[in-house]
């Protein structure tokens, strides 16, 4: 390299460097450090797997753990679905203004704040909201009825913060399959059926890899929708890590817990590209 | 099942209800909220007790509104702040970051750049106290080597806006990233052949070209770092941004002020939205 474009490079990487090792790299090496060390006196520490022992052996910590994972699974699979026939019609169906209008359509909620969205739900499902006010109405309710506070609603609120994320890729990679593919398949004797699951699908794989990756991450680690919408029983796993960072200050079992919900997200990460034969340079890049 | 392809009218109906019933789901969350900021009650739920714009303009209790509302205010200032420190901060790097990874082949590149996109895997929540407790780490290490106390590591502002840089660069990087991908070099080289020095030619030729792909990182890193939760939640001091000082307000039960201030947020952000669409589209 020329010296002044050496100068260059260095003068760009510099900024790289800088941002991945003290924001990123960095503090999750300290945050390992910090969660395998137990304190045994004022100011003293010593290496050992104690806050992870905690973990395993006190059944809550486990149990909302699993139950962060299955749910935030769940809430994955939920959005695909929805998502999937809806991104269909406006990647195919759909034409010209159409869908240029559907599509802004989509993404206009996700410009508003999450604290916002979950908000209108909690006007809409609680005792006092529109939806029990319309089953009193309709006569299909005698009292107010509580729809807050329960697993389902937090599966509505996840599932509606989440769309855009599914919606955005899903209709960008169907988007490039030609129309004329879909015609050859029916030309070739398929039905509606079996054109989505021999053409239509694998095509839009990307697209459901890198929405799923996504969304998924989003429901691990929301923290709003969960305790808005859950209540004080929801037990997700941020709220622990929370509660003991900010209001137990036992950053040790803190920092273990943070640790294992990224090592749980890396895992889930990982083994979806790897299934699809993905890697995250083409997924998210 | 493309219109080419004759389908049966029941089919096409039912799915052109689904597709209605699914921008019925998206809206009505929003509009409920917008809505009951105008509901003349003490609470943001039916009956409905009448219009009034008390809970925007009211200045006597019980209904204040959000413009006399002195905290919410404060706090909508403390965002706007954090969301331009971060915005410029993130579309700075995500430039060098861009021309980095366009112009230079080095070894090392691929695993920098799977690094660089890591932050976008992270849950939020872990992205904020890895950085708080390393932050602590280091001005705990300054302490008892130096007796000096640097506030700026403790939680605050300058956490927070770090804490947010951290994940929202690798998007502005990859928006301006994208843009820079499809220049053509050629026109640089067609500058630098009428006599221009290299980095006058990335100035007058390159940065034009990539203006709108600048433009949009920073409105999508402001948006983003507005209505960041996670994050911020984890490494907030004394001054809560919007979403902190609402969320604790919304714990304690809520009024149709919050819907008033949902209301400018949604208004806002739509404004900011409209603008770089109409901004894009001229250039």
């Amino acid at each position: 390299m020329r010296a002044s474009t050496k100068l260059g490079f260095i003068l760009l990487l510099t900024p790289l460097l800088l941002w991945l090792s003290l924001l990123i790299i960095i503090p999750h090496i300290d945050m390992f450090l910090v969660s395998i060390r137990e304190r045994v006196g004022v100011r003293e520490y010593e290496t050992s797997a104690a806050n992870y022992l905690t973990f395993f052996q006190e059944p809550l910590y486990l149990r909302t753990f699993l139950r962060t994972a299955v749910m935030s699974v769940l809430a994955t699979l939920i959005t695909l679905i929805i998502a999937f026939p809806v991104s269909y019609y406006i990647a195919k169906i759909a034409k010209g203004r159409l869908q240029a209008v559907l599509f802004v359509l989509c993404l206009i909620p996700f410009y508003v704040s999450e604290l916002v969205r979950t908000f209108g739900w909690m006007i809409l499902l609680r005792e006092t909201g529109l939806f029990s006010n319309l089953l009193q109405w309709a006569g299909l309710a005698d009292r107010p009825v509580e729809m807050l506070y329960n697993d389902a609603a937090i599966m509505i609120g996840l599932v509606y913060t989440s769309m855009l994320f599914m919606v955005v890729p899903l209709v960008t990679t169907m988007e490039s399959l030609d129309d004329a593919v879909i015609e050859a398949g029916y030309d070739l004797g398929g039905n509606g059926l079996s054109v989505m699951r021999e053409i239509v699908i694998p095509h839009a794989t990307p697209g459901i890899v890198s929405g799923s990756i996504v969304v998924f991450m989003l429901s691990l680690g929301n923290y709003l929708t969960p305790t808005m919408l859950g209540g004080k029983d929801s037990l997700w796993f941020t709220e622990l890590i929370y509660s003991q960072f900010i209001v137990r200050f036992n950053w040790e079992l803190g920092a273990a817990f943070g640790f294992l919900l990224l090592l749980l997200s890396s895992l889930i990460v990982w083994g979806m590209l790897r299934l699809t034969g993905q890697t995250l340079k083409e997924t998210m890049g | 099942m493309i219109p080419t392809i004759p389908q049966s009218r029941a089919i096409r109906l039912a799915y052109g209800a689904y597709v209605g019933l699914f921008f019925l789901y998206l809206a009505l969350p929003l509009s409920i909220v917008a809505v009951f900021a105008f509901n003349d009650s003490q609470f943001p739920s039916l009956p409905w007790e009448g219009f009034t714009l008390d809970w925007f303009f009211g200045d006597a209790r019980p209904m204040i509104g959000v413009f006399h509302e002195r905290p919410i205010l404060r706090a909508i200032g403390t965002s706007a702040f954090v969301a331009l420190c971060v915005s410029v901060l993130s579309v700075a790097v995500g430039l060098s970051n861009a021309f980095l990874f366009n112009r230079y082949d080095f070894r090392g590149k691929g695993l920098l750049y799977i690094l660089m996109l890591l932050p976008l895997v992270i849950p939020g929540i872990v992205l904020g106290i890895s950085i708080l407790v390393f932050s602590s780490t280091v001005a705990n290490g300054l302490w008892e080597v130096a007796e000096y106390d640097v506030q700026a590591l403790r939680p605050g502002l300058t956490l927070v806006i770090l804490g947010q840089f951290s994940f929202i660069a690798t998007i502005a990087t990859l928006v301006i990233s994208a843009r820079l991908q499809k220049f053509d070099r050629s026109l640089e080289e067609a500058a630098m052949n009428l006599g221009a020095g290299r980095l006058t030619a990335v100035r007058t030729v390159t940065l034009p070209f990539l203006m709108p792909a600048m433009v949009g990182a920073l409105v999508v890193a402001f948006l983003m770092s507005f209505e960041n939760f996670n994050t911020t939640l984890m490494l907030v001091g004394s001054d809560a941004p919007l979403t902190i000082a609402m969320f604790d307000r919304l714990k304690e039960g809520s009024t149709p002020l919050l819907n008033a201030v949902s209301l400018l947020l949604m208004l806002g952000s739509s404004l900011l939205a409209l603008m770089v669409i109409l901004f894009q589209r001229r250039s």
